[in-house]
């Protein structure tokens, strides 16, 4: 296994794949992860930690930032022993072992086994997502109305 | 970032936590004891002390002031991926500052709290190039008759215990060895 | 004053025991499970999200389950728990246009693009109890219609975009705290909006109704309420770009308030706003219609003495935690108060009784 260059990794590439491992299910992510053989050998630059993270909104949906509460979110960072490549994850919720698992897929998406991990991994969570998104808007479109004002006599 | 920035962090984070956060409260609570702490290795120019220190008493909620030669990417980076504090350019707005005594000075440039709130103040990590016992002498709360420490400028803190409530506490670190000066201890000058 | 009292154990741990066994109820039942909490008590769950101002829909049923249903308990669960957890950041400001709405409705406009979606509303519905749910098993099944691509934008937008609104402008400044600051007044707008959407639902509720009944009216119309989903994106300082973390269901609601102009502002329309976590709808427009009665100031309106609009009022008593930690420890041990207010009673009938005995 060998570490891709700085430029090989694209920035908006990385920003898409974590975002979707942040998203993901954790379970259907453990069954994909099972799926693909064998984890790495690693060493953890950060243990799996939980903790929260401020979301903020904006006063009138574009003004100035309030806090609006906080998310559970676990964190975790790998180096893999291979090649030394590291992964970072932060992920929603309080499972370990989604953040161990994002930061190892992150970590492996840098190397030559991408390919590897967007076959099995990255492209059926992608597709799990935008079908889950895809029946919502359906049910949402299903309810969408139209409403009539009714004309009264004037005169 | 580089991969050394992601290293060199509390071995065991629950544990060796505790037991430094420990070791500051008691540096603290009883000024002129020196204790060690050896828990981080830090980028240089950072003891293991006062990266430690940095490790237990710093998150996103705390802005830090690298002062000097402390000011580096490698410090940057460390403290980034550790603390996620927030770096300041200066004194005026830190809650932690870090580094030699001739680049912090001078101790009214820092928050020092208000008569409501005298917590919100600011705390010095002084490098020293060597902590050893003996120097100036101290008196006050948690200190039997007397203690000392080799204050880097005797006055200054003088100044600034004559503030109390107000004022910044400060720890100093050389190497693996932490002591403590409140703001709350008389110095003998 | 207060004294601490001594002893008790057994009895406490006893009736912490039965507590146990009266969560469980009838054991011949199946034990309700903390998934089924989630799934099906959903908008139960939503606010204890809410109030309890952490966004984790598991915990939330855990609490509910461990609370027996006792909503303000489960708050006071998920508010003790945050507490313990480092706070790893602050996200940017979520982006409500890119909301996957379920639900997106207008009460001013019509014919308003994207148009109005119901989504799954208890409007409309006879509010009459379906007995069918008594019975087990059922499966419904939503219809569905081919869905448009891409966010819908905001109402008030269109508004804006003639100058018949209060601009919202957009800023980037570090909002206030309430949870690493007390909340100190005056309160800044952002300070108002963190406190109301962690804020008593009832509380709110109440306080909105008496703006539209006369106290402070404001003359809201729903511009626009939204539920659905966002990303919530953060600047991760080792990776020195942002990522999306995860993704949340909101509930925001935009009121369009008739303001004809005051010392300071033009008539034009004004504007109040609530978001809240997971799908709340009376909450959000209610915390719209007391965002609104609280910025008389800045709006340069008159004080009217109404309670929604007195900040220190609102605020200090919105938060069902600090109410009922005041509230309920009164029922707790106060065995020495009391008997110096017997003393005192007892002095003082016995100084009458002695003025009385003089007289005679």
């Amino acid at each position: 296994m060998s570490m891709r260059s700085e430029e090989q990794v694209d920035t908006g590439a990385r920003r898409d794949w974590m975002g979707l491992l942040a998203r993901a299910d954790p379970s259907r992510l453990a069954a994909l992860w099972d799926r693909m053989g064998d984890t790495p050998g690693h060493d953890l630059l950060r243990a799996p930690e939980i903790g929260a993270v401020m979301v903020r909104g904006r006063a009138g949906a574009t003004g100035a930032p309030f806090n609006l509460g906080e998310m559970t979110v676990t964190r975790c960072a790998v180096r893999l022993s291979a090649c030394g490549t590291v992964g970072h994850a932060y992920v929603q919720g309080r499972d370990r072992d989604h953040a161990r698992t994002a930061a190892l897929a992150d970590a492996l998406m840098q190397t030559d086994a991408a390919p590897r991990v967007r076959d099995g991994l990255l492209d059926p969570l992608a597709a799990a997502e935008t079908a889950a998104r895809q029946s919502r808007a359906e049910k949402a479109a299903a309810t969408r109305v139209e409403f009539l004002t009714l004309v009264r006599g004037e005169d | 970032m580089d991969a050394a920035s992601l290293t060199g962090g509390l071995r065991d984070p629950a544990r060796d936590g505790a037991r430094a956060f420990r070791a500051a409260m008691e540096v603290m609570a009883r000024p002129g004891t020196i204790a060690t702490l050896d828990h981080a290795a830090p980028p240089a120019p950072l003891s293991a002390a006062a990266g430690t220190l940095l490790l237990v008493l710093c998150d996103p909620d705390t802005p830090v002031w690298l002062a000097g030669a402390c000011e580096t990417g490698a410090v940057r980076d460390w403290l980034a991926f550790h603390t996620g504090a927030p770096v300041v350019a200066g004194p005026g707005d830190c809650a932690f500052a870090v580094g030699r005594w001739d680049a912090l000075t001078p101790l009214d440039a820092y928050p020092a709290g208000t008569p409501e709130y005298p917590d919100r103040s600011a705390t010095l990590i002084v490098e020293l190039d060597r902590l050893l016992p003996g120097g100036t002498v101290l008196e006050g709360p948690g200190i039997a008759v007397q203690a000392a420490l080799p204050l880097p400028d005797p006055a200054a803190f003088a100044a600034n215990a004559a503030r109390f409530p107000l004022g910044v506490d400060t720890f100093f670190t050389s190497g693996t060895h932490v002591a403590a000066l409140p703001r709350s201890t008389k110095v003998l000058v | 004053m207060y004294v601490a009292v001594k002893g008790g154990a057994r009895a406490i741990a006893n009736a912490h025991a039965w507590l146990a066994e009266e969560r469980r109820g009838d054991p011949t039942l199946p034990d309700l499970t903390v998934a089924q909490v989630r799934e099906q008590m959903a908008l139960a769950v939503n606010r204890v999200m809410a109030e309890g101002s952490l966004y984790d829909p598991d915990l939330a049923a855990l609490a509910i389950k461990q609370a027996r249903g006792d909503l303000i308990e489960a708050i006071f669960l998920i508010r003790a728990y945050r507490t313990t957890l480092p706070r790893f950041g602050a996200s940017r400001p979520i982006d409500t246009a890119a909301m996957a709405c379920d639900r997106r409705i207008s009460a001013t406009f019509k014919d308003v693009p994207g148009g109005q979606v119901l989504g799954p509303t208890f409007d409309y519905t006879h509010r009459l109890l379906d007995f069918a749910l008594a019975a087990e098993g059922i499966t419904p099944d939503a219809p569905r219609a081919p869905a448009p691509a891409g966010p819908v934008p905001h109402v008030t937008g269109f508004l804006n975009r003639e100058g018949l609104i209060q601009p919202e402008p957009e800023t980037d400044a570090t909002p206030p705290d309430l949870t690493r600051e007390p909340l100190e007044l005056p309160a800044d707008r952002a300070l108002r909006l963190q406190a109301l959407a962690r804020a008593d639902e009832g509380f709110l509720l109440g306080l909105a109704y008496s703006t539209q009944r006369g106290y402070a009216r404001n003359h809201a119309f729903v511009g626009e309420l939204r539920i659905g989903a966002v990303a919530v994106e953060m600047d991760i300082p080792e990776l020195g770009f942002a990522i999306e973390i995860g993704e949340i269901t909101v509930t925001e609601c935009e009121t369009v308030n008739q303001f004809t102009g005051s010392k300071t502002e033009p008539a034009q329309f004004t504007r109040g706003y609530g978001l809240v976590f997971g799908q709340t709808e009376r909450k959000s427009i209610a915390m719209a219609l007391v965002d609104r009665a609280l910025r008389w100031q800045e709006l340069g309106e008159d004080f009217v003495g109404a309670p929604a609009q007195d900040a220190e009022f609102v605020l200090y008593h919105a938060d069902n935690i600090q109410a009922t930690g005041f509230l309920e420890h009164i029922k707790l041990p106060h065995y020495v108060d009391f008997q110096s207010e017997l003393e005192l009673i007892r002095k003082l009938r016995r100084g009458v009784e002695a003025g009385a005995e003089g007289t005679e």
